[in-house]
């Protein structure tokens, strides 16, 4: 492989480079016949990224032909793009230490807090949610109302790259367990990040009918609702404050929402995914380590076959992430 | 009880901000006062935060357009909450081009003082924030230990040298050693002064002025006006606890000074327009 790359794509390619290093240690690049491919995975397996570089991005590309791996995007039922300033102002709102966020939405909005462990930090955690309006998206379309939580530090390596590039970001999600796909796109790149979500609990639903595995959004003009009555605190304060009802709070969706599960593969194909093993180590708090889904690897396909529905045929598979995280 | 405050105008919104980042500076956590005409961010003085204390009135109506209070009840009508306002810094930072803030008293998990926010857009929905900071109701039976501090009966009162500058020396001598004497006249003089095996250092400040505070504030008509103006009080007190007061500090107050009672307690004293802050360090011998 001998590839030259020039002029501002320079720094381009170090920005690139520089945000699958927030993903994983290890930088994956691969020549392929449509451009160079630079991908990442992190440790635990939940979080995946991938920059293609078309050959025009290169004043000089050329390669020889060698191991073709492939690689299977997962359905995605959403597609929300967002003006990128968006996502950043969004992200500005938490803090820079939050892990995990739930971005739920609905036909007009998207909600996004931030996800706390419903355990003793949960009574004491700070929450913050924001809500935006679906006109406030280049595109919103939203068939099913759905919320899915992953692993906002995994993010903002896409966000640095993508602001200093200027490109909108294209956020796809589908529901909890199926990993979230934010993209950039321009004619010489596409860069997509791959982020695993916390799967459906059956022991954290009220409701078996309703599919989200959290509060659902709340309802639309919440915060014009200047009724104090509903705010009340009524406690008696003569004696010492007990913690209140530290429970979620129930979820409060109203109609039908149940998200859709298509039988068949759609346009888009799809990534071989495993339920990891629930470990049951206490001190790692991280998104993996939850009963989740993780990605697994068979193989990797160019972006460029996303269009393909070829079913997936044998796979390399990867060996499972079972190791403890430190 | 119920509380609500709105939070209009920009200004209004940067300075409560930025009240609340310089409490956020000086402890972790501190209860929240409320009453129908004011705030009060108080830290009572114990062991486990070396013995400071700290107090510090806001009046409500320079800050929110609108605030409706009801306390526990009609003879206590007031609000008791400890709080981290580390949390509260950090959500009204994040607000400061809203349309509108409001704070409310809300139950959500646990009580909470929720900031809502309403941000510009483009569109023609705004979009909201709100954060959620947990709080935990004070019961009345210990509203005792978060009344206003009583002036001391103090020894001299002096004008404090520009904050920044003292900041830059305070900084030098923490590495020098972890206690500091703060000695100061009623002719205007003030000296900070660090004693260690290998050295001694001491800055001179002249020219400070010493507040009037007239008869007022001395109980029996004044050990002040007995006191030898050249004659010098001390206080040595932890350099950490007067290095947090002077680094937290993040508006020029319109005055700034100190009262020492004699190898007994360091009262710094900040008076803003509508903002005063009163910091008690204890003196160590």
């Amino acid at each position: 492989m001998h590839c030259i790359v020039t002029g501002g794509n320079v720094k381009v390619l170090a920005k690139a480079v520089h945000s699958l290093s927030r993903i994983g240690d290890e930088l994956y690049v691969e020549p392929q016949e449509d451009g160079l491919a630079l991908r990442s995975v992190n440790s635990s397996r939940s979080a995946y990224a991938c920059f293609l570089f078309a050959p025009l991005f290169f004043s000089r590309y050329s390669i020889t032909s060698g191991d073709n791996f492939r690689c299977k995007m997962a359905i995605k039922l959403d597609l929300i793009s967002l003006l990128l300033r968006l996502l950043v102002d969004t992200v500005v709102h938490f803090p820079p230490s939050l892990d995990e966020v739930t971005v739920s939405v609905s036909d007009e909005r998207m909600w996004v807090r931030n996800h706390v462990e419903e355990e003793a930090e949960a009574s004491k955690a700070m929450l913050t949610e924001l809500c935006l309006a679906s006109d406030e998206f280049d595109h919103f379309a939203a068939q099913a109302h759905n919320s899915v939580t992953f692993c906002l530090k995994e993010l903002r390596g896409l966000l640095v790259f993508a602001e200093s590039t200027g490109l909108p970001v294209s956020m796809y999600l589908d529901e909890p367990g199926s990993p979230v796909v934010l993209s950039v796109t321009d004619s010489v790149l596409e860069g997509n990040f791959v982020l695993a979500t916390l799967s459906d609990d059956p022991s954290l639903r009220k409701n078996s009918s309703k599919g989200a595995h959290t509060a659902a959004p709340p309802p639309p003009d919440d915060f014009m609702n200047d009724d104090m009555d509903s705010y009340l605190i009524a406690m008696d304060t003569s004696i010492a404050p007990g913690p209140s009802n530290t429970g979620p709070p129930p979820p409060s969706l109203s109609g039908d929402t149940r998200s859709k599960r298509p039988a068949a593969v759609s346009h888009k194909a799809r990534i071989l995914i495993e339920e990891a093993e629930e470990e049951e180590t206490d001190d790692l708090d991280r998104l993996p380590n939850k009963k989740f889904r993780s990605l697994f690897f068979g193989s990797v396909l160019p972006p460029s076959s996303q269009l393909s529905t070829q079913p997936m045929t044998s796979q390399e598979v990867l060996a499972s992430d079972s190791e403890e995280e430190n | 009880m119920k509380f609500r405050g709105k939070i209009i105008d920009i200004a209004c919104l940067n300075h409560f901000t930025r009240v609340v980042t310089t409490i956020s500076k000086l402890t972790k956590m501190c209860v929240l006062r409320l009453t129908p005409d004011n705030l009060f961010f108080v830290l009572s003085g114990k062991v486990a935060n070396g013995g400071v204390s700290m107090w510090c009135e806001l009046s409500q109506a320079n800050f929110f357009d609108e605030y409706q209070m009801e306390g526990v009840s009609s003879e206590d009508n007031e609000i008791c909450l400890e709080v981290t306002p580390e949390n509260l810094s950090r959500a009204l930072k994040t607000v400061q081009n809203a349309k509108a803030v409001k704070v409310k008293l809300t139950k959500k998990h646990c009580p909470c003082l929720t900031i809502a926010a309403e941000l510009p857009t483009l569109s023609s929905v705004s979009r909201v924030v709100t954060h959620d900071v947990p709080v935990d109701v004070i019961p009345r039976r210990l509203w005792h230990e978060f009344k206003e501090p009583s002036m001391p009966d103090f020894d001299v009162s002096i004008y404090l040298p520009p904050l920044k500058t003292m900041k830059n020396i305070v900084d030098r001598m923490k590495n020098l050693s972890n206690f500091l004497v703060i000695e100061a006249n009623l002719n205007g003089e003030m000296n900070l002064k660090i004693e260690t095996d290998l050295v001694s250092v001491t800055t001179h400040f002249r020219d400070l002025g010493n507040p009037p505070w007239g008869d007022d504030a001395s109980q029996d008509g004044g050990p002040s006006q007995s006191r030898d103006p050249e004659s010098m009080v001390e206080a040595r007190v932890d350099i950490r606890r007067l290095q947090q007061f002077l680094v937290g500090q993040q508006v020029n107050p319109s005055k700034a000074m100190c009262n020492i009672v004699h190898q007994s307690v360091l009262h710094l004293i900040l008076l803003h327009e509508d903002m005063s802050l009163q910091y008690f360090i204890p003196a160590v011998a």
